[in-house]
């Protein structure tokens, strides 16, 4: 079962660190401790992903999904630190153009 | 390669070289240029249904018999989706629990877009699980049931999905005869056939396609491009998903550069209005300016679009908090038009960006111009047009979302198979009005694909997958070609008008030969299905064809409704004979066979020459027959199973394809 571990950065940023596979079976998931972020009012999200080992379309959905509700409270959610696989499914839907994955979390909200 | 498609293969060959010799020789020889009215129209109908036949022969050529499936890999994880909106409880329960009942593990969810607290008992109640839409779907364009599909969706998890509407009752070994096509990895849908167990044998309301659930699927499969059909096909999540993400991506990114481009606009006309004095808010206007050029230059530098829009709308918060203290005065209108954006979403087609447009046409106050930027780019990169959910991968550019949705995974790259083996058992409508409804709603629902997303350009596509994607289309214009039929042979016998120059022996010689082998192509591709109840409905149908095509018409180019209703499951209960739906073929029906009778007195007398007016009787005889149909049509009464042979001869049958 893949874990997903929740920190806050000293900035106030939250860190979510899928570990394992991000499927079909893991996004709903993810997309509920997204919103339960942005709920917290903490809606500038970082989600690293050097742990996730596997990403479908579903994962890239549950992402797209907390994107839109951490716009829409005023915030922003990066991804970071993809393995080559998470990039191939990036490239593959052509979500890269779309939110640009960071090489590392510190520097995510740096622009 | 068998026999069989050997000797289809010189059939299609054979048909194509008669069809094309005679309708040549037909534009160049033969049209009678001093009746052009009715010779004109007469050759350009010969035409399409030559394109027609040429196009039903490209799909015979690689018809594809899958025979026996696969073994399907053990521990799939597979959610079968009940899509229901109206119908009675009784009826969804029938499917939910035979769908409970499949053999292979699986977990049955009914998909009630109607909310009924009964119906979530009911499933409830038999362990059987209850969705309806989200809370994110309040106040957003719903997409009938491909947004009732796209919710599900995202509340449930399984790797493969099988669609069955609520009228369609699986048998236990469904998915054991389905999913094992899913071990070749490409593979994203698994259609198998509709068939309808409420149908007496001789099919008065044309309900069963045998030709279409059979050769046709096979033929497209040969091409790589069966077709999903809206119920009893399995489906990968993970090409829906693909699709579903793709697209989100393509639309942001279209949407995001017309709102910047229109963005622009806007701020020129607010820096048009100002006067001289307000140097602190001409230069606030300047800035923004210069950020949406700088951001456009982001975007063709290949820059994420969530991180241009990004740290656009940051410097234009900054901006404008400087200008709110310069100018309190003009914003109370301007609000109004920022409201207008809620409405950008439309009725239903995605992001109407056309609605952009607009609103950089009117008058902004310079802080109005401002918060109106800052709208147009949220309204795109975050909302996506205000729709429900930003992943909508069940297409919802048509009333009917499959054909649509099957289309982009081919473009996709991926490969669809059809399983020609009945798995489900369903209801057809029993009363003409039902049925009628029905075939305008898919007749309708094509076209708008057809308008909306034509398969010929679609660059990622290959040139057979458009093919067979645009021969369904081009088959629903028969509308138009069976008015030209209907009249051709009224105007010679009532007027002695001829359209072709002579009824000559080379006429003859080109035309027989080829409606002989179309319809020998007919009869080896059906192999005993019956195809007659096809042929008829296709031409008497004309006033429904006609009107998908200008209905669809109206909704694609004009915006209008299309008058979209869901198709009754459930018999209409009525005695009086239906004769009002079908007057138009009711109509047609008296003027062949007055014309018929002006013929025999003209020629009898001695106006009209007796081979022109034998041929174009026995012209109007073939026209009453297929308008036959449509008395039996109005006469039936609804199925009675008492009077049936029970169905499993034809199940049988077509089982051991």
């Amino acid at each position: 079962m893949i874990e997903f571990a929740v920190e806050t950065t000293p900035q106030g940023i939250a860190v979510v660190r899928p570990q394992g596979r991000l499927n079909m079976a893991a996004a709903r998931r993810l997309k509920e401790v997204l919103d339960g972020l942005v709920g917290d009012g903490r809606n500038r999200i970082v989600v690293d992903m050097e742990e996730t080992t596997f990403l479908d379309s579903s994962g890239l959905g549950a992402l797209i999904a907390g994107l839109k509700s951490a716009r829409q409270a005023g915030g922003d959610l990066r991804v970071a630190r993809p393995t080559e696989a998470v990039r191939t499914v990036f490239s593959l839907t052509n979500l890269d153009r779309v939110l640009k994955p960071r090489d590392t979390v510190e520097d995510a909200f740096d622009d | 390669m068998g026999l069989r498609l050997w000797v289809i293969r010189i059939v299609v060959l054979v048909t194509a070289i008669l069809g094309i010799n005679y309708v040549v020789w037909r534009w160049l020889a033969s049209v009678n240029w001093d009746a052009w009215w009715i010779a004109v129209p007469l050759v350009v109908a010969e035409t399409y249904s030559l394109v027609d036949s040429l196009l039903f022969g490209l799909t015979m050529w690689r018809c594809r018999d899958r025979g026996e499936p696969p073994e399907p890999e053990p521990d799939l994880t597979v959610d079968v989706l009940i899509a229901t909106y109206n119908e009675p409880i009784d009826l969804v329960m029938r499917t939910a629990r035979a769908a409970a009942a499949i053999h292979y593990p699986h977990r049955t969810w009914v998909l009630d877009d109607g909310a009924r607290p009964e119906m979530k008992a009911a499933a409830e109640a038999e362990g059987i699980g209850w969705i309806t839409r989200s809370e994110d779907w309040s106040g957003k364009a719903r997409h009938a049931k491909a947004g009732n599909l796209n919710n599900a969706l995202l509340m449930t998890d399984g790797e493969f999905l099988l669609i069955l509407d609520a009228d369609q009752v699986p048998l236990p070994e469904i998915l054991d005869r389905t999913l094992g096509y899913f071990r070749d990895p490409r593979m994203a849908l698994v259609q198998t056939p509709q068939w309808f167990e409420n149908v007496p044998a001789d099919d008065p309301l044309g309900s069963q396609a045998p030709l279409f659930y059979g050769p046709i699927q096979q033929g497209k499969d040969g091409w790589n491009a069966a077709f999903f059909c809206g119920s009893n096909a399995v489906i990968r999540r993970e090409a829906l998903m693909q699709l579903g993400v793709s697209r989100y991506a393509g639309e942001v990114e279209a949407g995001v550069r017309r709102a910047l481009r229109t963005a622009r606009s806007v701020l020129r006309r607010a820096r048009k209005d100002l006067t001289g004095d307000d140097q602190m808010v001409r230069a606030a206007l300047d800035a923004i300016e210069f950020d949406l050029r700088r951001a456009q230059q982001e975007l063709d530098a290949g820059e994420a679009l969530m991180d241009v829009t990004y740290r656009f709308q940051q410097r234009v918060a900054a901006v404008r908090r400087e200008m709110v203290a310069a100018d309190l005065t003009a914003l109370e209108s301007d609000l109004a038009a920022i409201a207008e954006l809620d409405d950008l979403a439309g009725d239903g087609v995605g992001l109407d960006l056309d609605a952009l447009d607009k609103l950089s046409a009117r008058e902004y106050s310079p802080l109005g111009a401002v918060e109106t930027v800052q709208a147009l780019i949220e309204a795109v990169d975050v909302d996506l047009g205000g729709e429900a959910q930003p992943i909508m991968p069940m297409a919802t550019i048509s009333v009917t979302e499959d054909m649509a949705t099957c289309m982009r995974i081919h473009g996709l790259g991926w490969r669809t198979a059809y399983h020609d083996e009945v798995l489900a058992h369903g209801l057809a409508p029993e009363d003409l009005a039902t049925m009628l409804t029905q075939r305008l709603r898919w007749a309708q629902g094509t076209m708008q694909v057809m308008l909306r997303e034509n398969p010929l350009v679609q660059r990622r596509l290959t040139w057979p997958q458009r093919l067979m994607y645009f021969s369904t289309m081009w088959s629903y214009l028969s509308g138009f070609a069976a008015i030209v039929y209907l009249a051709a042979p009224i105007v010679y016998l009532t007027l002695g008008i001829l359209p072709v120059q002579a009824l000559s022996t080379e006429f003859f010689i080109r035309l027989v030969p080829f409606l002989v082998v179309n319809q020998l192509l007919f009869f080896i591709v059906a192999d005993g299905r019956p195809t007659w109840r096809g042929q008829q409905y296709s031409l008497a149908l004309f006033p429904t064809w006609i009107r998908s095509v200008t209905s669809a018409v109206g909704n694609v180019v004009f915006g209008r409704s299309l008058d979209f209703a869901v198709t009754p499951k459930t018999k209409q209960e009525s005695d009086r004979r239906p004769w009002h739906l079908v007057r138009p073929q009711l109509w047609a029906i008296v003027a062949l066979v007055l014309a018929a009778v002006i013929g025999v007195v003209r020629m009898s007398t001695g106006h009209a020459n007796v081979p022109g007016t034998l041929f174009n009787i026995v012209w109007v005889g073939f026209d009453l027959a297929i308008f036959s149909v449509i008395i039996k049509a109005v006469r039936y009464r609804g199925f009675d199973p008492a009077a049936e042979q029970p169905p499993s001869i034809i199940r049988a049958r077509r089982g051991a394809a």
